[in-house]
């Protein structure tokens, strides 16, 4: 059985309890024992940190999911009003209704105007429900569709944040087209002439991620994964048992360093000693430096060029074997 | 393997001759059920007889995930089936006018989408792009292959790319479900293409019937996924019988590619 979140963290919560505790003790002391409590406070957030470092620098493929998708770790509106100012929300897809699983609109970057895009989770029920687990209905893509159009016709750069477990897969959001949606979505992002920056900060879910991660540049967070089925279906159609999620994380190499190896995305971005949730602004500014960076480069082509090497970048993607030697030639490359 | 003279239809259970069954391209005479074709048969059924001509035979999926059995299915399918992977890419004629086309086929493993299908569905969009030529796919998927991982949901956003390309030059691209197309398939470059046709009957969703139920789809209508629901709820343009399937392509691809024609 696959560890949960909670009982992988506690034994670092355990020693972060005891850590207040002594803390409490101290602050309730006499003078005299008050100095030597504090010392051992200091050896215990020494050998806190420590374990922290250790624990996410060996992070194996489940327990990067279990990290990515922790409700501490900072959502895209924590990215959004870190990175940028002004962000301005447009709720409409001009269809059918309102989408608050992915959310967008214009906002400013170091004082120029950007487009802004990305899924947004919830961190309570009612939150959660209200955000439908950040599972898109077509509706959401409609609208990414529409931000998206607007921000080429404007000249504004788009970025885009994913975090999504999937796309919806309710009745309503078959009925209404979420297939057509996504492809929509990412055929869009394929036209577009404006730079473009898309980030995986969470769970880069299937359809529901690639839908709006088909960018110019795509980063991904350092524990995030991205996967073309959630582990726990994976095990399920593989060993008809969900909870061998581990094995299948493993199996589905869904992670940023792997996502790297086979040239699928552009730059891994490293998160904060012990992830982006313990430190959701030193986060935020490691993704914005990140972010700054591409769209600096990709601002100095022409809209003809970012498409054509967009096409090209994506052109690419796949591992097959091939008996014709100009295949093989740019396999070696 | 000795051909059997008869065989009952999975849908209605009455019995079958072969032979008619064959002729009437798999359709039971009694209940109308269309049954799976393997590519080839698409191929034969569709198209200018001997007029294929089959591309990309080079390339065979590999193992870069080194995925759990991954190689033992793709042999077993590969002997199975007789194919390198589940699309048939290449040339082929309709009523004499030359088109690029592609045929999914569901038998190799569940006609699902790894870096070879998606290389070859790619290709064949490029192809038809670049000579200008209409593109018709036929699909029949359950969706993107789970044991390649990230590359194949990678190759949703490379075919949907390349049906840009079409769109760009100009470029007719018909695309037609077949029992079953489904997932990853579905939301990429199967669900853009300027038609979309579909054969009766024919399960069509974004969401596998296990995400489904997990979802707690419980309230779904009865035709929930069929061709006929999707059609009515606007996400395809026509139902066509497999016997009028030739007919209606070659009709629909005439009037798309009048200006390809008229300027050479
Ligand atoms: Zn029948």
């Amino acid at each position: 059985m696959a560890k949960t979140w909670k009982e992988w963290e506690r034994p670092l919560i355990e020693v972060e309890e005891n850590i207040e505790k002594l803390k409490q003790k101290a602050k309730a002391s006499p003078e005299a024992e008050r100095e030597d409590l504090l010392k051992r406070v200091a050896e215990f957030e020494r050998r806190r940190d420590n374990y922290i470092e250790v624990m996410y620098s060996r992070l194996g493929p489940w327990e990067k999911v279990l990290v990515a998708r922790a409700d501490q770790r900072p959502y895209t509106l924590d990215y959004i009003n870190s990175i940028f100012t002004n962000f301005t929300e447009l709720e409409g897809d001009r269809r059918f209704g309102a989408d608050h699983a992915i959310i967008g609109g214009p906002a400013y970057l170091d004082g120029e105007p950007v487009m802004v895009i990305g899924h947004q989770k919830g961190r309570n029920i009612t939150e959660r429900q209200y955000r439908n687990f950040a599972m898109a209905k077509p509706e959401g893509y409609r609208k990414a569709i529409r931000l998206m159009e607007m921000a080429d016709r404007f000249g504004l750069p788009l970025i885009s944040f994913v975090d999504t477990p999937a796309a919806d897969p309710s009745v309503e959001s078959e009925s209404r087209g979420i297939s057509e949606a996504i492809a929509a979505s990412m055929l869009k992002m394929f036209e577009l002439e404006v730079p473009s920056v898309s980030i995986v900060i969470g769970e880069g879910g299937s359809g529901g991620a690639i839908g709006i991660a088909c960018a110019s540049s795509v980063l991904m967070l350092e524990h995030a994964i991205y996967s073309v089925i959630p582990p726990e279906g994976c095990a399920a159609i593989l060993w008809r048992m969900p909870d061998k999620g581990a094995q299948a994380a493993t199996a589905l190499k869904l992670t940023a360093a792997w996502a790297k190896e086979f040239g699928l995305i552009d730059e891994i971005v490293a998160e904060p000693k012990g992830g982006a949730h313990r430190d959701a602004i030193e986060a935020a500014g490691l993704a914005k430096e990140a972010i700054v960076r591409h769209l600096k480069l990709l601002k100095k082509k022409s809209g003809s060029k970012l498409k054509q090497e967009r096409y090209e970048k994506f052109r690419k993607m796949g591992r097959f074997l091939s008996e014709n030697p100009v295949d093989a030639l740019a396999k070696t490359r | 393997m000795k051909a059997e003279a008869f065989l009952q239809c999975s849908q209605c259970k009455k019995i079958l001759f072969s032979v008619e069954f064959e002729q009437l391209l798999r359709v039971c005479p009694h209940c109308g059920h269309h049954h799976r074709l393997l590519a080839k048969q698409r191929i034969t059924a569709t198209f200018d007889p001997e007029s294929f001509e089959e591309l990309d035979k080079e390339i065979s999926s590999l193992d870069p995930l080194e995925f759990p059995d991954y190689e033992e299915k793709l042999e077993a399918a590969q002997a199975k089936n007789g194919a390198t992977d589940s699309v048939i890419s290449g040339w082929a004629k309709l009523d004499g006018m030359k088109v690029s086309a592609a045929v999914a086929d569901f038998s190799f493993m569940g006609g699902s989408m790894g870096s070879v299908a998606g290389e070859k569905i790619t290709r064949t969009l490029e192809r038809a792009a670049d000579a200008h030529c209409p593109a018709i796919i036929f699909c029949a998927s359950g969706g993107a292959r789970m044991q390649e991982g990230l590359l194949s949901l990678m190759q949703m956003a490379k075919t949907t790319a390349a049906v840009q390309r079409c769109r760009e030059n100009g470029v007719p691209y018909i695309s037609v479900f077949t029992d079953p197309t489904m997932a990853g398939v579905l939301a990429s470059y199967a669900s853009i293409a300027d038609i979309i046709l579909a054969e009766p009957g024919a399960l069509i969703g974004f969401a596998g019937a296990r995400v489904s139920k997990q979802a707690g789809v419980s309230k779904a209508p009865s035709d929930f996924q069929t061709a006929e629901w999707v059609l009515q709820n606007g996400m395809i343009d026509k139902i066509v019988h497999r016997r009028e399937m030739r007919t209606t392509l070659t009709n629909l691809v005439k009037m798309l590619s009048w200006r390809l024609v008229k300027h050479g």
